[in-house]
């Protein structure tokens, strides 16, 4: 246990310092969120109605930012070949690899959407609701993300083909985020059946992807 | 002749050269028969002759989701037996699933437009579907961009096991939540909600499509394997020069 959480608190430090891309997943969200109103105007009667689906797809969109440098980094320098040696088993290599990636990148965004909100024109309970299904929906997104970046982690390009390859597959936990979201902000559905249904994705995802991410780093690096 | 006979690629080559003119021919006695029932078969009381776009229409989505079906059980065989002939299998699916999932997609829109009045609507069953054909172009795009094919296939072959969870979407879609797209009524408890005369030309295409679709896995498989062996041969004349 204690190999896993150096690794968790390794990953974590290589996030935070020069190099890493923590700071850099709410920079983008910030920069995304702002653009919306450049682009349909600073109605903020419209602003607020499409405002949870805004944050929902800027969190997916800035989620993938450090997903690419996830096992390649450790790829490169060689340090994944320790870790697929190493004693504890790789799913839960892997699975503390999401997690560090989460507290990193998730998370900050997570923190992040109250203040961001602001700027769309969120009220308070808009706000607590968008906070709860970004905090219950990132995870999914960052442990599906977690195959992708195994699938891509030796290839050149890797990002751009990462994209390609997750972003189909996070389309439920969008639905069903933005539909809980849109829930509170006095939606006909009712809050509790999208929210369940994201909880589920999030648990299903972080079931499915440490094992099909350990089973792709195993396949590409032998 | 079993299963693992044809693992040897030049015994399928010939299996597959013995096959195809067959298949071919069964293929298009399947179309013309199909065809020629779907053109006699009644028009609908509501929706006239509108209603034989179905009969491309609904063999195709089948095939689609066939297609990922075929590809998921080659993923096995390439992470599980090390297959040498289904990494082959898997990627000569992919084109051909994408292919029948987008005519599913425009036979759709071109049978909205009359009957709801529009071509696409933000439907759970268009939508799993759109994200099915989304998924094809992904594994197309993983396969063009590793170089070496085994390494390429066992990548797609996690992304094709991965994506799988959005067949019974598909497939249910119209079962769990309320659609626009009608629900579901050929494979359903109690019997089709079709009358036979229509059902019966569907159900002939169906076998159509399915037989266009065995013929054209096993002649692109045939391709992939012969481009393989170029590929090869290039590679050991460049060593030879060098």
């Amino acid at each position: 246990m204690t190999s896993l959480g150096a690794l968790l608190i390794r990953d974590m430090r290589l996030a935070v310092r020069v190099g890493g891309g923590a700071l850099m997943g709410v920079l983008f969200f910030l920069v995304v969120v702002t653009l919306v109103p450049f682009a349909i105007g600073p109605d903020l009667a419209l602003l607020e109605r499409i405002g949870p689906a805004v944050l929902w797809l800027a969190a997916l969109l800035a989620n993938l930012l450090a997903l690419d440098r996830l096992f390649a980094a450790d790829h490169e320098d060689g340090s994944l070949d320790l870790l697929l040696m190493s004693r504890a088993p790789l799913e839960l290599v892997v699975a503390v690899k999401g997690l560090a990636h989460w507290l990193t990148t998730g998370l900050p965004l997570v923190i992040a959407a109250p203040l961001i909100g602001l700027l769309l024109n969120l009220d308070g309970a808009a706000q607590a609701g968008l906070v709860l299904t970004l905090l219950v929906g990132t995870p999914a997104l960052t442990f599906i993300g977690l195959i992708g970046a195994a699938i891509a982690v030796a290839l050149r390009r890797g990002g751009l083909l990462l994209a390609v390859l997750v972003l189909p597959l996070t389309v439920p936990v969008l639905i069903f985020g933005v539909a809980a979201a849109n829930a509170v902000l006095g939606g006909a559905a009712p809050f509790g059946t999208p929210f369940t249904i994201l909880c589920a994705l999030s648990l299903a995802s972080l079931v499915i992807g440490p094992f099909a991410a350990a089973a792709a780093l195993r396949q590409e690096i032998e | 002749m079993s299963l693992t006979d044809l693992a040897n690629p030049s015994r399928f080559l010939k299996f597959a050269n013995r096959v195809l003119p067959w298949l071919g021919g069964v293929t298009v006695i399947a179309f013309a028969i199909g065809l020629n029932q779907a053109m006699g078969a009644p028009d609908d009381y509501q929706q006239g002759a509108t209603v034989k776009i179905m009969y491309l229409h609904v063999p195709s989505a089948w095939l689609g989701m066939l297609a990922w079906g075929v590809m998921s059980i080659a993923a096995l065989g390439t992470l599980v037996w090390r297959h040498p002939l289904a990494d082959v299998a898997a990627k000569s699916a992919a084109p051909l699933g994408a292919a029948f999932t987008l005519l599913c997609l425009v036979t759709g829109a071109l049978w909205g437009r009359p009957e709801w009045g529009t071509y696409w609507v933000w439907d759970a069953r268009l939508t799993s579907e759109l994200v099915l054909f989304l998924l094809y172009l992904g594994v197309i795009a993983l396969w063009r961009t590793v170089e070496d094919p085994s390494r390429a296939a066992r990548a797609a072959a996690i992304l094709t096991l991965v994506g799988a969870v959005d067949l019974p979407i598909i497939k249910f879609s119209v079962d769990w939540w309320n659609t626009l797209h009608q629900g579901e009524s050929v494979f359903r408890f109690g019997g089709s909600t079709i009358y036979p005369t229509i059902l019966v030309p569907l159900l002939v295409m169906a076998v159509a499509f399915t037989l266009l679709f065995v013929t054209l896995q096993i002649a692109a498989m045939r391709n992939e394997i012969l481009r393989r062996r170029v590929r090869t041969l290039r590679l050991m004349q460049a060593q030879a020069a060098s």
